[in-house]
């Protein structure tokens, strides 16, 4: 047992002074996308060498509310869609910390919406991490506003017929200053992503498009995690400055990504100066 | 049909050569290290984990040129690359391409 222990010890992983190892292995199913946003966003703090205790990170409820618990920076879990507004409070109180919020689409665009759309608007400088998975899948797979049109979930088995929310155009016409969409399977583009939204002064989104294995692929028949990154691979296009208008996602539609907006706005700290 | 020139420098060209290391109980068995391996250095093991999954073996572990995708593409945190410093084992890009 004693050298079993020494083992251990000895593997250690160069994430170990962002990531909580004590809590990881992490909750999340074999073949989330998720694990890979949290990897994307530690090795874009290290390439980017930002100072770790100017670093606030923020999570709701959900899968990807847990992300919060699991990277050692200063991190609050809060309650159901109101990471933003918790992180707007951080900002102003003291506006030289680095605010991220990462959260799912369940949190940030259904039951956060007004909060998502108000902080935009604001121009309140933090980075809004999105993990789009297509459904609510910590609570057993009820239909999001991003679920795709005729796509099953758990409280629609006849297929949604609710046409999906599209996130780029949302943040894009209430105000946001950069917007970009990646898959979790480009994950060297994403992480390049998060460099320049940590860069930039003002309200950053960044929709990260995220297999669900358990719960979107299993009700919908897709197969695995594995499946769903070969389903990225062959069925996504690099867009950059594309309009924010023809980014629908269908079902099993062909997905548009790449770096959307990004312009120049006085964001919400600097009016107060 | 050849589509690359050859260097002129080609003897002087070194390739990295990375040693990985797999933590095997932290691997839930997704398989994504193997499929994006982009020199099939890795392989599904027979074996299980504590945790009952069937964590992935070094099949070629000269081929691994240090390229972290298998390290960036890991949901678990289980994999990690390091540059392998042993010059015997690093092989000049001349006995390793050229056709």
């Amino acid at each position: 047992m004693e050298t079993l222990k020494t083992k251990k010890m000895k593997e250690v992983h160069p994430m170990e002074d962002v990531l909580r190892m004590n809590r990881i292995p992490h909750i999340w199913c074999p073949g989330c996308g998720i694990g890979l946003a949290v990897t994307a966003f530690a090795a874009a703090l290290e390439k980017a060498k930002i100072d770790l205790n100017k670093v606030a990170i923020v999570s709701g409820i959900g899968c990807t509310g847990r992300v919060a618990g699991y990277i050692k920076l200063d991190s609050f879990h809060t309650t159901h869609g109101r990471a933003i507004a918790f992180a707007t409070g951080i900002k102003v109180a003291n506006p030289d910390l680095k605010v991220v919020v990462f959260s799912g689409d369940g949190d940030l665009i259904s039951i956060g919406g007004n909060h998502f759309i108000h902080a935009a608007r604001r121009n309140i400088d933090m980075l809004v991490v999105c993990v789009n998975n297509f459904i609510y899948a910590m609570t057993g797979g009820q239909v999001a506003p991003t679920t795709p049109l005729a796509a099953y979930a758990t409280t629609c088995p006849f297929g949604s017929v609710e046409p999906p929310i599209n996130i780029p155009y949302l943040a894009d016409s209430s105000g946001a200053v950069y917007v970009a969409r990646w898959t979790t399977l480009h994950i060297r583009r994403l992480t390049n992503s998060f460099i320049e939204a940590l860069d930039k002064k003002g309200f950053s989104v960044v929709e990260v498009i995220s297999p669900c294995p358990q719960y979107y692929s299993r009700i919908n028949r897709l197969g695995d995690g594995l499946d769903m990154m070969k389903f990225y691979h062959d069925n996504t296009e690099i867009r950059h400055g594309e309009d924010t208008k023809n980014l629908d996602i269908g079902f099993q539609g062909k997905i548009i990504m790449g770096k959307f907006i990004d312009r120049e706005r006085p964001s919400y700290t600097e009016r107060f100066d | 049909m050849n589509l690359w020139r050859k260097p002129l420098d080609l003897q002087d060209i070194k390739v990295a050569r990375g040693e990985i290391h797999i933590i095997k109980d932290l691997c839930k068995g997704c398989g994504f290290c193997v499929e994006y391996c982009p020199k099939d250095v890795l392989e599904i093991s027979e074996e299980f984990n504590t945790k009952g999954y069937h964590p992935p073996y070094i099949k070629n572990p000269d081929e691994c040129v240090e390229c972290h995708l298998c390290e960036m593409l890991c949901p678990e945190f289980a994999i990690y690359v390091t540059l392998k410093e042993d010059n015997n084992v690093v092989k000049s890009a001349s006995e390793e391409g050229g056709q």
